[in-house]
């Protein structure tokens, strides 16, 4: 079919293959000018694409509540985002409280691992929640019709929060153990973004064993691969379903008091809707339904937004190019969609959708 | 059919009796008319703030500020009860047309304390100046908005500072105060951080200075080490950023970890002169400068306690002071211009009360010393202060910080 | 267990628990506090009671509902008053808790006023008791309501949710009545911007009255309707028109304004409505031709120093509406071999960088950056200037017309059936000989038109335009109309509208609120109904087969195997 389109159509691949060849030859040229300028040391590039990887492991971690919803049940989770802002708007006056009693200070690893808990608590309930009050007794209807309750339950877990705490800004307390730098291979390297990186890997790590290895997993392999089929072999739907929103739940919580170590600042009930969209983008660079895709479609994309603005419009001459970061960040988005339409790892799609 | 045409019929009729009937005691003589207050209303003040969405912080720091002038009043302008209605004008144009129609079309409205956001009143003003309305803005810094070729129209009014004076007094200050010769600016994409990056710019330039870098970010962006790097290209002495909460504290915050932002000084403006700022921010804000309007003293810190007492914590953005002052003027230039019947029913004349504000001088209040210009500027940049942040705001809880230096 | 008049404890404490949970948030939130000024009744009742109220008088309700005849009427009442009692559990806890330990320090909205009314200004200990009274008395009621007899029941509640509307639309009734019937009629009715007891008394008659006529005659009626002549119906037509043309005049102008809000909504629905509800391309970038159309309109009409030409209205009208379809086109391009949510991303991704684009100071100096397009010209015919929101709305009308001409044209057009044909299986539709990526294109294209159409003349209607306006919840916001409307369904896309669109601004009353009303709203309207308000006929067939069958819903979507 793909064939037959190409022969047929020949003026749209050749308007897509310039596009992409303008694209690219774009970036070249960018990113030549920007490096033979000189203006950034290569620590400076160094430092600017851990700290995207930092920030993409964010990203990722929000993204996989997107990816294990949508593999199972094929639906986009549009609220997802609030569920992160839940947790993280929560464990941020347990953070407070913590730092006025010294606990935050005295054992760091202990008191964040509690944050952690209870943002994913927080985020777990109110993922469950929204699962049974606005997906599940839609589970018959066409698709587009969870979405609008999702956007929906976006805003209406939006004002929730903002009539609990309040529409003023929030902020984590400094965390001392994670102030700091590392030195790596000639580069001063801020230990928190390490952190950060690391427990995001050992989160997505903890994850993949649990869906490929253990029963539950099996279970929900077993329900996204054909729900007839699985409910025949005695799985509990619901209970599965129900279990995919704890986990991405307590992922995006989880996500939230992280985030909360990493940028501090920004606490609010706003705070869920642009990393929201980022994620999804991330869930869908990667290929949809594909876990390791969310990862690296996180990574992707935080390293991108980084360095994206400074090596390539720059080089084009574009004045205040960090404002144009979304911008090009759904440039590459495309491009890599024109050349892989399922996403960098993710299955050719050959069910109907949408 | 024929039933129901009769029946319109009569229902037309009985309106164009009922309408006839309505007569009045006072006689209004003002060329734009008068708002009536029978002797059991109360006077009617709108305000069209951005309560919802994002910039709900806005919304809900000024009608702390006008709430907060209500109750000092006692509820009570000259014998009537003051009724607060209010409309969502969002931080958008389309918003404020649309909450404008509504406050427009409610006769009993006397004046309007709003809109937070110029986009709005840009959007709002012809309808509201044409309904014969007043409006004290409390937090619009567009220039053009107060100049008579821009889109200045009768009966507007700010207390909040034209970007014109306040960019100028950052610039001044930071190059004859500060010593500083190189600068950057980076501003949010909202028309009040692009227009005082503007002025800072252009201003700094006229002194001698460089301006090194003009750059952008995104609202809900977090990451600002990209932008961050490449001003650190240049390492300019000051770096100015007149954003909000929360990009104004990534930046703050994160301007430490870049190496070449040393010796660079954060200069801000009354978008992050808010309480919440230094803590969130930490050591990383000690030593910045904001400008903002001149709000030290014991009717400050009496206002922040009323604060506490009725809404809890503190104000959550920083021109709840502009809203505060903004509605006394109007309940003053009320008093000043509402003819009062015998039967304690009240006439506001339209046209006296815009001339009243706009001749509003020497007015004594939260934000300093407030005249009122022709075009609507009431803050004249006079009031303006430079603020420094220390350890006692970061860590001390202290609120406002010292004032070092007023043009 | 209806027999012996047993009481299931688990369902009762159940159900008392979540209405207490219910009023306990509305209390934690704020609206209680907020609203307990804002009377709906003059005395009687306030904004704040009722929500407050209403969850308890609901849990007594539902406690006795599926009880059937036989239980004994005393019984069914000490079930209200048990339920009552369990729905005052949560606030007293509350109470007790403020009491201990200072909440506000997290919750901002607990402060000492709300505690203050939920004890009834009383101290904390008789506030409990009357807390638990009151609690019982409300459970109570939601059962006496369930043991009216069906028809009075009927009447009565019908009679109080009006009356209740009234009261809390008082004040946009108050805008509407006070031109037509002066001010003396206002103070007459209204006192303090809600219902006098007696006006509520004459309104919940006059709805109950006019109730039971409608239920005697609705039968008759509606054979009428449906033997109407053709002249008859041509009749009906022309008043029908002629309603809409004199509309704007009896709703004043702010409601005008919503109403024009609520046209440029449909009109971007009519065009999403293409390639949504007919060609099945989730397209979650629709502002993007919205925004097009409108900068289009404002850079080539204003008189202000970014202005390009000064042109007319008129002229610059097609010229907007052929660069978004130039948009919808090129957009088309990269996203043909997307499907289903890489597509809606994609097409989100061109949203937001055409809002980026425009707020950008690269792209400042020609179109405005952050500072906008300024002085842009209202429309003019002759000497007749479409001045204000009653004068736009005849434009905006004759774009709607327009667009629901040519959209009904093309659902039963051969490409309306190619694309209906795509949207259920594109492979096999591919299979049959239709060429998809023609009708694609020509769907994202077409579907642009409306869109660039809408731009224009908000562009021109707000005099002024900032890149803000072009935000992802434009996109977010036609696309759920659609849906809540009914996929694919014209009326469904005006319903729609008026459904999302005026609804918010009749919420407008409940101020920083609106938006969560709007979303448990949104939320409730997809449950209640899931096929849309209006569906278009095809998809109400659809639906049924699905329910008889049990088959994969229309849209692949996957089946729920268990009972819930």
């Amino acid at each position: 079919m793909r064939e037959k389109f190409f022969e047929r159509f020949s003026w749209v691949s050749l308007v897509l293959n310039s596009f992409r060849i303008i694209v690219i030859i774009l970036i070249v040229v960018g990113a030549f000018n920007t490096l033979q300028g000189g203006k950034y040391t290569t620590s400076q590039w160094v430092s600017l694409s851990v700290s995207g990887l930092a920030q993409g492991s964010i990203y990722a971690l929000i993204a996989l509540g997107y990816t294990l919803v949508y593999g199972i049940l094929l639906m986009i989770n549009f609220a997802h985002g609030e569920v992160f802002m839940a947790g993280a708007f929560t464990a941020v006056f347990v953070a407070e409280a913590f730092k006025e009693s010294g606990f935050l200070d005295s054992s760091p690893l202990l008191a964040v691992t509690i944050l952690i808990l209870v943002a994913a608590v927080v985020s777990t309930v109110v993922a469950v929640i929204l699962e049974r009050v606005a997906y599940r007794p839609l589970r018959g209807a066409p698709r587009l019709v969870p979405l609008i309750t999702a956007i929906g339950a976006s805003f209406f877990l939006q004002y929730t929060f903002r009539g609990l705490y309040g529409s003023g800004f929030k902020s984590y307390p400094e965390v001392a153990a994670v102030q700091g730098t590392w030195h790596i291979a000639g580069n001063d390297i801020p230990i928190v973004q390490i952190v950060v990186f690391v427990a995001a890997i050992l989160l997505m790590v903890a994850l993949y064993w649990l869906v490929e290895r253990t029963k539950v997993g099996k279970a929900m392999r077993a329900v996204s691969e054909n729900k007839e089929v699985a409910a025949l072999m005695g799985i509990d739907i619901d209970q599965i379903i129900v279990m995919t929103f704890a986990i991405g739940g307590a992922l995006a919580g989880a996500a939230g008091v992280i985030n909360g170590l990493y940028r501090p600042q920004g606490v609010s009930f706003t705070m869920g809707f642009f990393p929201g969209i980022k994620a999804f983008t991330a869930a869908v660079l990667g290929g949809i339904g594909n876990i390791p895709g969310a990862m690296l479609g996180g990574l992707f994309l935080g390293v991108f937004e980084s360095i994206g603005p400074n090596l390539i419009l720059e080089g084009l001459g574009i004045p205040a190019a960090n404002q144009l970061k979304d911008a090009i960040a759904f440039t590459m988005l495309v491009l890599v969609l024109i050349f892989r339409p399922q996403g960098i790892l993710g299955e050719r799609l050959t069910e109907k959708k949408a | 059919m024929k039933r129901t045409v009769y029946f319109t019929l009569l229902l037309l009729v009985l309106a164009l009796v009922l309408a006839a009937c309505g007569g009045q005691a006072l006689e209004c003589e003002d060329e734009i008319g008068c708002v009536e207050v029978a002797p059991d209303e109360p006077i009617t003040v709108a305000y069209m703030l951005t309560i919802s969405g994002p910039t709900a912080f806005l919304g809900e720091d000024s009608r702390g500020g006008i709430e907060i002038a209500i109750d000092d009043r006692g509820g009570e302008l000259l014998g009537h009860s003051i009724e607060l209605v209010g409309e969502d004008s969002l931080c958008s144009a389309e918003g404020g047309q649309t909450a404008a129609q509504k406050v427009a079309a409610n006769t009993k409205v006397v004046g309007i304390i709003g809109t937070n956001c110029s986009s709005a009143a840009t959007a709002a003003l012809p309808i509201i100046s044409e309904a014969g309305l007043v409006m004290i803005s409390p937090s619009n810094t567009a220039p053009a908005l107060t100049d008579p070729n821009g889109t200045w129209q009768p009966g507007y009014f700010r207390t909040a500072h034209n970007d014109l004076f306040q960019g100028r007094v950052a610039a001044d200050f930071a190059y004859n105060e500060l010593g500083a010769r190189t600068a950057a600016t980076i501003h949010d994409g909202s028309p009040y951080a692009d227009g005082l990056q503007a002025v800072f710019a252009e201003r700094f330039q006229e002194l001698g200075g460089t301006i090194t870098f003009q750059g952008a970010v995104n609202v809900g962006d977090t990451d600002m080490r990209p932008i961050l790097t490449n001003i650190a290209a240049d390492s300019p002495d000051v770096l100015y950023f007149p954003i909000f909460e929360p990009e104004g504290n990534f930046i703050a915050a994160q301007s430490k970890e870049i190496p070449g932002l040393e010796n660079t000084t954060l200069m801000g403006a009354d978008g992050l002169l808010v309480d919440s700022f230094p803590e969130a921010t930490g050591p990383a804000a000690e030593g910045m400068y904001l400008s903002g309007p001149y709000i030290t003293g014991s009717a400050y810190d009496e206002f922040l306690s009323k604060w506490e007492a009725k809404f809890g914590g503190s104000p959550p953005s920083g021109f709840h002071a502009h809203a505060y002052d903004a509605t006394n003027i109007l309940f003053d230039a009320i008093e000043k211009v509402a003819v009062q019947g015998d039967d304690g029913s009240l006439l506001i004349p339209r046209k006296a009360l815009r001339d009243a504000i706009a001749s509003t001088a020497n007015f004594n209040g939260l934000t300093g010393t407030l005249t009122c210009s022709e075009t609507g500027d009431c803050a004249t940049g006079e009031a303006l202060g430079i603020y420094q942040i220390t350890d006692a705001e970061i860590s001390g809880g202290n609120w406002p910080p010292e004032v070092v230096w007023t043009p | 267990m209806a027999k012996t008049g047993r009481i299931d404890w688990r369902q009762l404490i159940r159900y008392g628990l979540l209405a207490g949970v219910a009023a306990l948030y509305v209390s934690v939130i704020g609206m209680v506090e907020v609203f307990s000024q804002r009377s709906l009744i003059t005395g009687v009742l306030t904004l704040g009671q009722l929500l407050l109220f209403s969850a308890p008088v609901l849990a007594g309700y539902l406690a006795v509902y599926k009880d059937d005849e036989s239980q004994t009427a005393a019984f069914s009442l000490l079930k209200g008053v048990i339920t009552g009692l369990f729905s005052s559990l949560p606030l007293i806890a509350l109470v007790l808790l403020a009491n201990a330990v200072n909440l506000r320090a997290m919750f901002v909205n607990v402060s000492p006023a709300l505690i203050d009314i939920l004890v009834f200004g009383q101290g904390t200990a008789v506030g409990v008791l009357l807390l638990l009274l009151s609690g019982a008395i409300w459970g109570t009621l939601g059962v006496i309501i369930h043991l009216l007899p069906d028809k009075t029941r009927h009447v009565v509640l019908v009679g109080l949710s009006w009356t209740l509307g009234a009261g809390m639309l008082s004040e946009l009734l108050i805008q509407v009545f006070r031109p037509l019937f002066g001010s003396g009629f206002i103070r007459f009715v209204f006192q303090g911007g809600a219902l006098k007891l007696w006006a509520s008394i004459v309104v919940f008659i006059l709805v109950t009255l006019l109730d039971w006529y409608w239920s005697k005659r609705r039968e008759e009626v509606k054979t009428k309707m449906a033997n109407l002549n053709p002249t008859q119906r041509r009749a009906g037509m022309g008043v029908g028109l002629l309603i809409l043309l004199i509309l704007p005049w009896i709703l004043g102008t702010y409601l005008s304004e919503v109403l024009d809000n609520v046209g440029l909504f449909i009109l971007m629905g009519l065009g999403l409505n293409i390639a949504v509800g007919l060609a099945g391309l989730l397209d979650l970038g629709y502002v993007a031709t919205f925004a097009i159309g409108a900068y289009v309109m404002g850079l080539f009409t204003s008189t202000s120093s970014l202005g390009v030409g000064e042109l007319n209205f008129w002229i610059v009208l097609p010229i907007s509406i052929l660069a978004a379809m130039t948009a919808g086109f090129l957009l088309a391009l990269p996203v043909l071999h997307m499907r289903g949510d890489y597509l809606a991303i994609t097409t989100l991704g061109f949203g937001e960088i055409i809002r980026i684009l425009a707020l950008s100071d690269w792209l400042s100096p020609i179109i405005g950056g952050a500072q906008g397009i300024l002085a842009i010209p209202k429309p003019q015919i002759g000497s007749f200037v479409f001045r204000g929101p009653q004068e736009i709305y005849y434009l905006i009308l004759a774009g709607c017309i327009l667009a629901i001409f040519v959209s009904s044209r093309l659902n039963n057009s051969r490409t309306g059936r190619q694309w209906m044909a795509m949207r259920e299986d594109e492979d096999v539709a591919a299979a049959m000989g239709i060429d998809t990526t023609k009708s694609k294109v020509l769907a994202f294209t077409l579907s642009a038109a409306s869109g660039g159409l809408a731009g224009a003349i908000f562009a021109s209607k707000l005099g002024t335009i900032f890149p803000h306006s072009f935000n992802l919840l434009i996109s977010i916001n036609v696309l759920s109309l659609i849906i809540v409307g009914g996929m694919g369904s014209l009326p469904g896309v005006v319903v729609g509208a008026f459904a999302l669109v005026a609804l918010p601004e009749l919420l407008r009353e409940f101020a920083e609120y609106r938006l969560l009303l709007y979303g448990a709203l949104l939320i409730v309207m997809m449950l209640a109904r899931p096929e849309g308000l209006w569906p278009s006929a095809v998809r109400r067939r659809e639906l049924k087969g699905t329910e008889e069958e049990e088959i994969e819903g229309g849209e692949g979507a996957p089946v729920a195997v268990t009972a819930d």
